[in-house]
């Protein structure tokens, strides 16, 4: 599948915002965020940023932007469309979590059930994101069982991570606890990723050349010719390939890039904080995120659409 | 609305019968498709460097071919792609928009492209290809089963089937209600064994091909020979027989 630069952005960007509002929220409630008035209000503006960011990146990928507001009708069927309800429903309980911060105080019980109630949102927004590509029959390394839960466990350490580098510059017990969050998400998100890639590895396709003609009782099936001389749009859109071709060394980059380092630089940050802090866990969540961003490129470029088999291609 | 009308009993399932058997692989079909259709329901169908050196554009009908089977029994099968409107389409499931619909009357799958906003979901939700997007228009395009051709009261009654189906020189082409089982067409799939494409992955196809005839058995070995050729009696035919032979 053509990884398109503005739908991997949409899905780690949005990802790491709803992943850092979903921990604010659990960890406010359980009274280990700093209390200062502006530093919930910022946090809760970061995240939906960066959220808000991946969701306008994402109508860039539409032919037709500017009617980008109809997606949000067919909730019932398709999943796409419960993602824009859910991503515009979770402003709701952000904004609330972010007036009640400095007025009724960070600590107070309104305040931490809105907390709550947001992180409930980003859960829903990121199993919908991850439900679009999930819930598509004709990509097998897309629709299985890794695929939501490696989406959630990425936002959740992309999230925790943003959330340690901007609580260093209040109070460094709160950024260690994100932190250890973080780390303890990135590997598990990390087991997960590498579980996903050896599931890809070890799975054929269900369907073949020989059941998409159904010619398969002649004997083996091959394309003779294609039917135009040229590339087409299925084959641009869905028979990338060159992302397969690096796939091996990619893998590396994404593990080395978006887990072991920025886990050793959390590590670090929390043990040493101070001015070290301050300076290696901004540094733990942008490598993180461009680690992602790798990763999530190559979920793209790495899978494939039974429609190649048409092509002779496997699938 | 993208929610798949509920089938009920004797359910009009518009639909076309391809049979590879007698399919010649002359691309009639699609490029009458291309005709009627760029100027038809979803048209324009925009080609890009129409006569550069790489043409590309829209085509809702491609005709590959394939070699099948080893050997003496090998065949080659000329196989025309298109949209199979099937009764699980989940091309129209998964529209965020509801400009992807089946129609209950007949069961055509089709695209209003006044409100498609071209997320390009459907072509990944399609296992077989049947839907492509008009970079120009920005909206996605597919076979309508030429709905401007088939209701068409202003053509005549023979004109009112698909394009491909009109063209099709070898009659592989046939347009019918496949949910009527006293129907042409699907008294042809069950006379000739009409199978779906990828029945495995559960969108239950309306379209149906039909497989290439079986052949007799027969033997590949060099013909014997005749030393002398009937004509071989007259003389003369003889002695250029003996020249030409040396």
């Amino acid at each position: 599948m053509k990884p398109a630069l503005s739908v991997i952005f949409f899905t780690t960007a949005s990802g790491a915002g709803y992943g850092m509002l979903f921990w604010l929220g659990i960890l406010d409630a359980f009274g280990v965020m700093p209390r200062a008035t502006w530093f919930g209000p910022i946090a809760i503006g970061v995240a939906m940023v960066l959220a808000s960011l991946g969701l306008m990146a994402s109508t860039f990928h539409l032919g037709r932007p500017e009617r980008a507001w109809r997606a949000i009708s067919q909730w019932r069927t398709s999943w796409l469309s419960r993602e824009g309800v859910a991503s515009l429903l979770a402003y709701a309980p952000a904004a609330a979590f972010f007036a009640a911060w400095p007025l009724a105080g960070a600590a107070s019980p309104l305040a931490r059930a809105l907390g709550l109630l947001a992180a409930v949102f980003c859960v829903g927004t990121v199993v919908c994101t991850a439900m679009i590509y999930g819930s598509l029959k004709p990509v097998r390394q897309w629709r299985n069982r890794f695929v939501v839960p490696n989406y959630l466990l990425l936002a959740a350490f992309s999230g925790a991570a943003c959330l340690a580098a901007l609580a260093i510059f209040w109070q460094p017990g709160p950024a260690r606890i994100a932190a250890a969050v973080a780390v303890a998400a990135g590997a598990a998100g990390a087991a997960g990723k590498l579980a996903y890639w050896r599931f890809i590895d070890a799975a054929r396709g269900t369907s073949t050349i020989e059941s998409a003609t159904g010619l398969g009782w002649l004997g083996p099936v091959r394309m003779l010719e294609a039917p135009n001389s040229e590339e087409n749009y299925l084959l641009r859109e869905m028979g990338f390939r060159i992302g397969r071709k690096h796939a091996g060394t990619l893998r590396i980059v994404a593990l080395a890039l978006g887990f072991v380092t920025p886990i050793v630089m959390l590590i670090l940050g929390a043990a040493l904080v101070g001015p070290a802090g301050r300076v290696l866990l901004p540094l733990a969540g942008l490598c993180a995120l461009l680690g992602l961003y790798v990763e999530r490129w190559l979920f793209f470029a790495q899978a494939t659409h039974t429609v190649t088999l048409y092509y002779g291609r496997g699938a | 609305m993208t929610a798949i009308p509920a089938p009920s009993p004797g359910q009009k399932k518009l639909g076309l019968v391809i049979d590879l058997d007698t399919c010649v692989g002359c691309h009639a079909c699609a490029v009458n498709c291309k005709e009627w259709n760029t100027s038809g329901h979803p048209g324009p169908l925009t080609d890009f460097d129409a006569y550069q050196e790489k043409p590309q554009g829209v085509w809702l009908n491609r005709v590959h071919t394939y070699e099948a089977g080893l050997g003496d029994e090998s065949r080659t099968v000329h196989f025309p792609r298109s949209c199979l409107h099937c009764e699980e389409p989940e091309c129209v499931s998964v529209c965020p928009t509801g400009a992807s619909y089946k129609r209950a009357e007949d069961g055509i799958v089709l695209v209003n492209e006044e409100i498609c906003i071209g997320c390009q979901l459907c072509a990944w939700a399609c296992p077989y290809g049947a839907r492509e997007f008009d970079e120009d228009q920005g909206v996605m395009k597919k076979c309508t089963l030429c709905i401007d051709r088939i209701y068409n009261e202003t053509l005549p009654e023979a004109a009112r089937v698909p394009a491909c189906v009109s063209t099709c020189p070898a009659s592989a082409r046939h347009f019918g209600d496949l949910g009527d089982p006293e129907s042409a067409v699907s008294q042809l799939v069950a006379e000739r064994g009409g199978y779906d494409l990828m029945p495995e992955m559960g969108y239950k196809p309306t379209n149906k091909y039909l497989p290439p005839r079986k052949r007799p058995a027969r033997s590949f070995a060099a013909p014997v020979e005749d030393p002398s050729p009937p004509d071989a009696a007259n003389g003369v035919m003889r002695w250029i027989d003996r020249v030409l032979s040396r």
